[in-house]
């Protein structure tokens, strides 16, 4: 049977897992979202880009909904603390997000140019802020954040909003812009057909050539310029998920101690960098297909650099170090987590093999005639 | 108390009114769903276009609510951890599975189906696009399945136990957290109360038409639909109630009692109050009408069972407090034995005296805490201080009484209407009976009132818990700023209110368009002539 390292483990992975499948899945949806005011100009283009997401864009964001329901469940603390810490950001967050279902939906249900301009800018914001707020969250959990816990571990935080938005984080969240743009410029590339398709494959290009320069931008002041955490007490893997139990200490350069312990792990980094690369090479020829698997790889690639880099910590703590949260001691009981593998394991596969089939069903560009002709039935 | 809200206050005030706002979107998405998907069984069965017509029209109407719905429920998920990091700490590892567990198994479902639903009538065939319609539905009854098993465990948690060494609640066994019979009896309640909600929306609407002679067709089957589905409904709301669940556990007995009024415990059965003014000073209820053997009949479904009063309920909570007191004096001991951070070893292994004493107390836990809200130090709360914890398990009564009493008023009025209904509809009487169609129509508010009833009724019962027995609820807050939760609390007002104004607006258009919307822009689908309409 496994034992609660496994699991954590296990949990670990699951959790890069999902977010990466969020990302994939409703980055491009996002990113498409970013790039609208640019890439469609007149009411037919942006109901093109519109509804080249518009049958999907609502199962992808369950994504999002199953990544905190899975933090919730699998990480509590780390939920605790990153819900009611980063708070007015994630109310940032909210509001975005809220605009997002309506902003497709009633956008089209009225034939007047500002209603849908104003829609339109509102689906911009929507796509726009949660991709910048997420990458200053990474940005962030790579720096630390000022929380320290009570002997009953009651958490209290001692920063607020401007405090999260740090030169390094604000980098990280410009790395995410560029990396979703991309990756949403790819799709539209793939889904949209004329001009809408060929100008967003030329933005595909750009913010791909953006999230190379950034990354390795972050790359280094990752290496050079932060502290990263070490554990410096041996620490049992399998013991309570109490994060008051180790002693932590910070060290320059620390965050890429993985990649000379497991050499492997450069392939996270590899990975971004060639996954862009491809797409810029690709969308240039106009292999669309292609370019939307090279950017998904490519988004593969961040998101995991980022939590090996981290790894074994979920969130550091930059006020009290000791009460990080780490794998070993931010978990939930062994039990639950057991418990929720063996549902995922169950429902996981099922979830990918319904959403196979309805891109399947929808496949197939997205033209100016089947907006025309189902005008009041679409977005 | 300061005058001022304090964050308990506000974050309740914000909980309250997010979710009671969420739930004017979620039972009318319950109730359409299922509706939607008989209508279009009924086409994909006989083949007549009216009813394919008749699904698109209520669809569009549905998107219109199902994307309110989906933005105010994603605020619900990130507002657990954003307001009550406590709460998400110290129960997290049970109340967070049934949360991912409705991602991964309802929501999914129901949101990747729904895109399909509204954009695949030409893409797949008719029993394939049935078949998308009634996997958005069971999705949606999935996502309350699993949403009330989460709101079931803190009405009455059982299946989890306290873990001393990491300061929570944590999971014994799942199993017994599925089938919580409070969840299942909340889940087939509030389910059935959204299909009353999505009939009675119908049937208005229908009658809308049928009383300015438009859309006459149309209206007269939606109404035959909402009319049989909405009796079936209604008649398992009551039947159904979910208030046999509140004979499980201690405070679903104090929240019974509560609703009741019933100060002391009569002798089996119990009567029912019909009317009477609840005094919370005198612990008495004044002129007061009595139904002679109802409540026991339906609180306990016998003759003999017995329905304890709030006197001896407060009396049972102090017993319950000097036994947690208990707990809480071994927890402190554990906590106070446990090695300086980094020492290593197994500090599960220390105290084991106190640990045992805690294992025996560890149920009465919750009850010590709320001497927190008096006094800090609980272990030396005097015995008027022990009385005063007590009393404070009892929610506020008034409110409780005069919500149910109306909640249950407004369940058999709609049992009423929708009895004439499938009557009038049956005999082919229903576009005369302009009376009665006024009556539907002017229903269209109710079931919203008695959802939102219903709610208030379930919530404000469960005070002063978060979680019944185990965590009081001013104990489940985040450590952040009131000025924070005011802000968010403005803001989500503001822009609910924003977003509600917009919403109905788009409702009362697609209402006033009619089942003309959503149809392709081609001339046979215009020409109603096209459609034997007459064929019935």
């Amino acid at each position: 049977m496994l034992d609660y390292e496994a699991l954590r483990l296990i949990w670990w992975a699951l959790l890069g897992i999902l977010l990466i499948g969020f990302a994939v899945m409703d980055g491009f949806d996002l990113g498409v979202a970013t790039l609208l005011p640019f890439v469609a100009r007149t009411d037919g283009e942006r109901r093109i880009a519109i509804n080249a997401v518009g049958p999907v864009w609502e199962g992808n964001q369950v994504w999002l909904i199953l990544g905190a329901g899975a933090i919730f469940a699998a990480w509590p603390p780390l939920y605790a603390v990153a819900f009611s810490g980063f708070y007015l950001a994630m109310f940032l967050v909210l509001c975005a997000l809220i605009l997002r279902p309506v902003g497709f939906k009633f956008r089209s249900k009225i034939d007047n140019p500002t209603w849908r301009s104003v829609w339109d800018w509102a689906l911009f914001v929507g796509g726009l802020v949660p991709t910048l707020v997420f990458g200053v969250a990474f940005g962030n959990m790579l720096e630390g954040a000022p929380f320290r816990f009570d002997d009953t571990l009651r958490m209290t935080y001692e920063g607020n909003l401007f405090g999260l938005l740090n030169p390094f984080a604000l980098l990280s969240g410009l790395v995410s812009v560029a990396m979703l743009t991309m990756h949403g410029g790819a799709y539209l590339a793939l889904k949209a057909e004329g001009p809408v398709s060929g100008r967003a494959a030329s933005a595909a290009r750009f913010a791909g050539l953006a999230l190379i320069v950034l990354f390795a931008l972050a790359g280094v002041w990752v290496a050079f310029g932060l502290n990263g955490y070490v554990i410096s007490t041996a620490m049992p893997h399998g013991g309570p998920s109490n994060p008051l139990l180790k002693l932590v200490t910070r060290a320059p350069g620390a965050w890429l101690d993985n990649y000379r312990l497991y050499p492997w792990t450069i392939a996270a980094p590899i990975l971004a960098f060639a996954g862009a690369a491809l797409t810029i090479l690709l969308s240039g020829a106009r292999r669309d297909g292609l370019a939307l698997v090279a950017s998904a790889l490519a988004v593969a690639g961040v998101i995991a650099t980022a939590g090996l880099s981290a790894f074994p910590f979920l969130l550091p703590s930059s006020l009290d170090p000791n009460a990080s949260l780490t794998v070993w001691d931010a978990s939930s009981s062994r039990l639950m987590l057991l418990i929720m593998l063996g549902v995922t394991l169950i429902f996981l596969p099922i979830v990918l093999v319904y959403t196979a089939w309805v891109y399947r069903v929808l496949r197939g560009r997205v033209t100016a005639d089947y907006v025309a002709r189902n005008s009041s039935g679409v977005y | 108390m300061t005058a001022a809200l304090d964050i308990v206050q506000l974050s309740r005030l914000q909980f309250g009114l997010t979710a009671m706002y969420h739930f004017l979107f979620v039972p009318l998405t319950l109730g359409l769903a299922v509706i939607l998907g008989i209508m279009e069984s009924v086409y994909v069965m006989t083949g007549r276009d009216i009813w394919r017509r008749m699904t698109k029209f209520w669809g569009v109407l549905f998107g219109i609510n199902f994307a309110m719905g989906v933005a105010t429920g994603i605020t619900m998920e990130f507002q657990f951890g954003m307001n009550w990091a406590y709460y998400s700490h110290y129960v997290g590892d049970v109340f967070g599975a049934p949360l991912a567990i409705e991602g991964l198994m309802a929501f999914f479902l129901e949101a990747t189906f729904i895109g399909l639903f509204f954009f695949g009538w030409d893409k797949l065939s008719k029993v394939a696009h049935l078949a998308v319609t009634w996997l958005v539905a069971l999705g949606s009854n999935l996502s309350a399945l699993w949403i009330l098993v989460a709101n079931g465990w803190m009405q009455h948690p059982v299946g989890a136990r306290f873990n001393p060494d990491t300061m929570r609640m944590e999971v014994t066994d799942f199993m017994s957290v599925i089938f919580n019979p409070v969840a299942q009896a909340k889940f087939v309640h509030t389910v059935s109360a959204g299909y009353v909600t999505g009939a009675i929306f119908v049937l208005a609407i229908s009658s809308l038409y049928l009383l300015r002679g438009k859309h006459v067709e149309i209206a007269k089957r939606s109404a035959t639909v909402a009319a049989s589905f909405g009796l079936a409904a209604a008649l398992s709301v009551v039947v159904l109630g979910d208030e046999s669940g509140y004979t499980a556990g201690e405070n679903q007995k104090m929240k019974i009692a509560a609703m009741e009024a019933m100060w002391d415990t009569e002798a089996a059965p119990a009567s029912f109050t019909l009317f009477g003014l609840p005094n919370e000073a005198t612990h008495e209820t004044d002129y007061a009408v009595r139904v002679p053997w109802m409540l026991g009949l339906i609180a306990t479904r016998s003759i003999s069972g017995e329905v304890p009063g709030i006197k001896p309920l407060v009396a049972h909570a102090e017993e319950r407090i000097r036994s947690g007191l208990i707990a809480y004096g071994a927890l402190e001991k554990i906590r106070a034995g446990r090695p300086a951070a980094g020492a290593g070893g197994d500090a599960t292994a220390l105290n084991a005296d106190d640990r045992v004493t805690l294992t025996a107390h560890a149920d009465d836990l919750g009850y010590a805490l709320l001497l927190k809200k008096i006094r800090p130090d609980v272990t030396n709360a005097s015995d008027s201080e022990i009385s005063q914890a007590a009393w404070s398990t009892v929610p506020a009564v008034s409110p409780l009484f005069w919500s149910f009493r109306i909640m249950v008023g407004l369940g058999f009025f709609f049992i009423g209407l929708f009895a004439t209904a499938f009557y009038l509809a049956s005999s082919r009487k229903l576009v005369q009976s302009r009376a009665f169609l006024w009556v539907a129509l002017c229903a269209l508010p109710l079931p919203w009132v008695a959802a939102e009833l219903g709610w208030f009724v379930a919530e404000v019962g469960r005070q002063p818990w978060v979680i019944e027995g185990v965590l009081p609820t001013f104990m489940a807050v985040s450590s952040i700023s009131a000025s924070n939760v005011l802000i968010t609390l403005i803001g989500f007002i503001v822009f609910y209110s924003t977003l509600a104004v917009v919403d109905v607006y788009l409702m009362t258009k697609a209402i006033r368009l009619g089942p003309t919307i959503g149809e392709p822009r081609s001339p046979a689908a215009i020409a109603p002539a096209a459609f034997p309409a007459a064929a019935e």
